[in-house]
């Protein structure tokens, strides 16, 4: 059964402010299998027995070292990467949705090295109600997908949930795939304020600014975790997008959950406890860190600059309006006629500005500064002991797998000679226990190898996924940038230019 | 790294401006007294100018000579014709105000401290930008130093005043004068002028329809530009503001692209650098829209609210003038009740008479070619300064559009 995608989704949701284009995301599938569930090939690794379950990576070429996007492998894992590789008959190249070069729609253009089938999925998040009153008051928001994955039931359901659903939601994730080395993205933050305000009721526009930006915030977050391959198999994410009525979620700290924080804190010991040396690809993991750490770094100064712009701008939207109505009056006692006429024309001509300028700060906000607070927070809002968080336990998940590797090889070692000293004492007994013995750690050391090999790749892979992401969502955010700042271009031209010949009238 | 100022800043005025030069006009298109102000110094605090001038009239010794002049100086000739009886029914351009650095001083001394903060990239640019800055108060300074001597040159009284003369003539040092002018007329007429708004508001209604109108006209609108003015400024300010973080957001954007160097090389990332280029190019664009602002339109209105407060002065001038001649009326009467000294009080009178006569007629001369004035000056201003807005929107278009086609052709 192969489905052929759909290059140009369908309308989604008549209110204007979705985006569903952007949430399109291509997924591989296999021709005969369910893709839901997750097929584990290999049983024996306690890491992953613990945690229940594992993705298989399907038809996704692994990352080279350094990010750079390549199709080739270091030979270390090359064969790693044989039992991962499934082809498909219907293996296509590179593909690209092609957006309009002219006049900007939303459509974003997609890159993505894929092959097989595809399908979608669309999220939106919308409708902010609130429910109840008082202090018991919250808020719920309509979630919405439209997709034609096989797995759902039907092509187009919405749910409601409210906020700490989403809270609940990413604490199940991060249980459940932190240690896999999965960069799970963070929902928004809590906000006392923010909601003390919307409970009590004040219709002012600060509140419904609260309630918009969250909106785009939990908007945001989802489509991160379903644009994510593992996640948007994990069946707590269907349910959350499926299932009418969710069990509340009473423990909604997961970032400062004091457990979780201790798990952080345990691996950023045993890290640092780690005596055994790491071989070259070590480097990669190293180098790698440094430059998120490097990036995080300018992001968050990135992310003040932007907010200073969006804060000096709405100054000047209240001088310009403060100045408007100043020339206004002006006018009113200008004796020459066609001067007062051209000075009340002024006015108006600033007070449209200032709408422009609201509206410029507006979209600078939305567009540049939460997509920065966003990737901030991504990087690493909570830093363990100096060093990001997804970093940590990257590298916990990296260096466990690699010492378990060790240890069975040193253990192989003792084996052989163990074995070795029997032969020369010539027990023949105790001689066929000793080779049952070092057959079975040989077989060992060769699962843990793999084991390690595959982690690093998985690491890598996700790094790599997680980079184009970022990318991809940055040009997206750019594109939207640039549209907005041409459409308040155009419509500044067109205050001035109808100002113009009441200037030149002026006798 | 240097964070001072330019100590010495030599500024070539004459090329900068070509067409777009003041905020004020001149409709009188004599041109047997023309100056400028080709050349300006910047030592430390005080500014030199070098007022040039070029003349046909024969009450000058060459027809073509320069001077060197200072701040103080312009003050001098101003208060000198403030102080001239015989030009009290004349408005007496309004005195330059003094060449003040205090705003780019500030923020180079703020920029120098917080530079371990910043990338070495973004505090150049800031030293750039503030430099820019600097210079465009530079510029502004030496602009309406030279607008006021041209008010000056222009006028067919004033052009002929002995100390304007001199001003624009004597080659040595004025500062003996100018000490000598302040020992002999010190706060005189400021006092008087103290409580020259009283004499104006609280006077009787005015015979004359004419300087009625006048007076309600003035005072009105004098309140109502001085809060433009102050308004116009807090506007431009936020604008410089906004401009600024441009500038931040370029830098830190720019170093975060060096940083992301080893993923530069992905094609996918190419649009980052466009981007970066793209607010490179915004950000001049809004330093750009925020001076010109400032000159056409809060300079102008500044300007203004200053000729019109020298209008006021006229009218106080009047008014004083009519409150003499109706004392000298009660003088008369008093004494001719007394019989005593009535050929002195006859002839205070008569005097007093005169003087206000002579200050309403050219009060009323002057109050309407200022009228002419204004107006124009207004509509050549307003005129440039909506065809810059739009020339920059323009930019901004053309920059966003070329963007968006780099994003689309290196996918």
């Amino acid at each position: 059964m192969s489905f052929s995608s759909v290059r140009n989704p369908p309308p989604f949701l008549d209110s204007e402010d979705q985006e569903p284009e952007y949430d399109t995301r291509e997924l591989d599938s296999d021709d005969g299998e369910d893709i839901f569930t997750g097929s584990e090939t290999d049983p024996t690794t306690d890491i992953f027995s613990e945690e229940g379950s594992f993705t298989v990576e399907k038809n996704h070429p692994p990352a080279k070292t350094n990010g750079v996007q390549s199709d080739e492998e270091l030979d270390l894992f090359a064969e790693a990467t044989v039992e991962l590789t499934l082809t498909t008959p219907n293996s296509r190249g590179r593909k690209e949705i092609i957006g309009p070069t002219g006049p900007l729609s939303t459509t974003m253009k997609l890159e993505e090295e894929e092959s097989g089938d595809t399908f979608e999925l669309n999220i939106a998040v919308t409708n902010p109600e609130k429910m109840g009153d008082g202090m018991n008051a919250y808020m719920t928001y309509k979630v919405s997908t439209q997709t034609t994955l096989p797995a759902f039931h039907i092509k187009t359901f919405s749910v409601r949930r409210r906020f700490s659903d989403f809270l609940g939601l990413y604490e199940k994730l991060s249980v459940k795939h932190h240690l896999m080395g999965c960069i799970i993205p963070p929902p928004p933050q809590k906000s006392v304020v923010g909601m003390t305000k919307v409970k009590v009721g004040k219709e002012d526009p600060s509140s419904a600014e609260f309630v918009e930006k969250r909106r785009a915030a939990l908007e945001r977050y989802l489509q991160r975790v379903v644009a994510h391959p593992a996640l948007l198999q994990d069946s707590d994410v269907q349910e959350f997008l499926e299932r009418e009525e969710l069990p509340r979620a009473v423990n909604t700290q997961a970032l400062s959950g004091s457990g979780f924080l201790k798990m952080i804190n345990k691996a950023s010991d045993a890290v640092n406890k780690m005596t055994i040396k790491m071989n070259e690809s070590d480097n990669w993991f190293e180098s790698k860190l440094q430059e998120v750490e490097n990036e995080e770094q300018l992001l968050r100064r990135l992310h003040a600059s932007v907010d200073s712009l969006v804060n000096h701008r709405k100054e000047m939207c209240i001088n310009t309006a403060m100045f408007a109505k100043s020339v206004a009056m002006l006018g009113s006692s200008e004796e020459n006629s066609a001067l007062s006429r051209a000075l009340s024309q002024l006015a108006e001509v600033e007070d449209k500005l200032e709408q422009l300028h609201q509206e410029q700060a507006f979209s600078d906000f939305f567009i540049l500064t939460e997509l920065l607070a966003d990737y901030v927070r991504l990087l690493g809002a909570v830093r363990v002991r100096n060093s990001l968080f997804y970093g940590t336990l990257l590298k916990y998940t990296f260096c466990c797998s690699w010492q378990r590797w060790q240890e069975a090889q040193a253990t192989l070692q003792k084996k052989r000679e163990a074995e070795a000293k029997l032969l020369w004492a010539n027990k023949p007994d105790k001689l066929q226990q000793a080779k049952e013995d070092l057959t079975e750690w040989e077989a060992k050391v060769g699962q843990c190898e793999r084991d390690f090999e595959r982690i690093s790749s998985t690491l890598r892979k996700e790094v790599h996924r997680f980079e184009k992401e970022k990318c991809r969502d940055f040009k997206h955010h750019i594109v939207k940038y640039l549209e907005s700042l041409l459409r308040s271009q155009h419509r500044v031209v067109k205050c001035w230019e109808a100002f113009l010949p009441e200037a030149k009238a002026i006798v | 790294m240097q964070n001072s100022l330019p100590e010495l800043v030599k500024c070539d005025v004459f090329s900068l401006f070509n067409q777009m030069r003041s905020v004020s006009v001149d409709l009188n298109n004599d041109s047997s007294l023309l100056i400028d102000i080709p050349d300006a110094l910047c030592e430390r605090d005080k500014v030199k100018f070098t007022v040039h001038t070029k003349t046909t009239l024969n009450s000058f010794q060459k027809p073509e000579f320069s001077v060197p002049r200072q701040h103080e100086d312009f003050i001098w000739l101003h208060d000198t014709l403030v102080e001239t009886e015989e030009y009290a029914g004349l408005i007496i351009p309004p005195a330059p105000p003094k060449p003040d650095f205090e705003g780019p001083r500030e923020k180079m001394h703020k920029l120098g401290e917080g530079e371990s903060t910043m990338t070495k990239e973004e505090y150049a640019k800031m030293k750039q930008e503030l430099e820019a800055e600097y210079l465009a108060v530079f510029k502004k300074t030496v602009q309406v130093h030279e607008i006021f001597l041209q008010r000056l040159s222009s006028h067919p009284v004033f052009s002929k005043d002995r100390n304007f003369q001199i001003f624009l003539e004597y080659d040595q040092d004025l500062s003996v004068r100018r000490k000598n002018a302040k020992e002999f007329f010190g706060g005189f007429f400021k006092n008087m002028v103290k409580s020259a708004d009283e004499v104006l508001i609280s006077g009787i209604k005015d015979v004359d329809e004419f300087f009625e109108q006048e007076k309600t006209f003035l005072l009105d609108y004098f309140s109502k530009i001085k809060d433009a003015t102050a308004k116009a400024e807090k506007m431009t300010r936020s604008h410089k503001n906004v401009a600024d973080d441009y500038i931040h957001i370029s830098a830190t954007y720019s170093y975060l692209l060096i940083c992301l160097h080893s993923l530069c090389v992905i094609n996918a990332y190419r649009h980052l650098e466009k981007f970066s280029e793209l607010l490179e190019k915004l950000r001049k664009v809004e330093g750009r829209v925020a001076s010109d602002q400032e000159l056409k339109l809060t300079e102008l209105l500044r300007y203004y609210m200053r000729d019109i407060q020298a209008a006021k002065d006229l009218l106080y001038r009047r008014a004083r003038a009519l409150a003499d001649y109706e004392n000298s009326n009660k003088a008369l009467d008093k004494a001719r009740l007394k019989s005593k000294d009535i050929p002195q009080a006859e002839e205070n009178q008569r005097q007093c008479l005169q003087k206000f006569d002579k200050l309403s007629e050219s009060g009323k001369q002057e109050l309407t070619s200022f009228k002419g004035r204004r107006v124009v000056a207004f509509r050549k201003n307003l005129i440039e300064m909506a065809e810059l807005e739009i020339k920059h929107a323009k930019v901004r278009i053309k920059s966003a559009v070329c963007s968006e086609h780099n994003l689309f052709t290196h996918n």
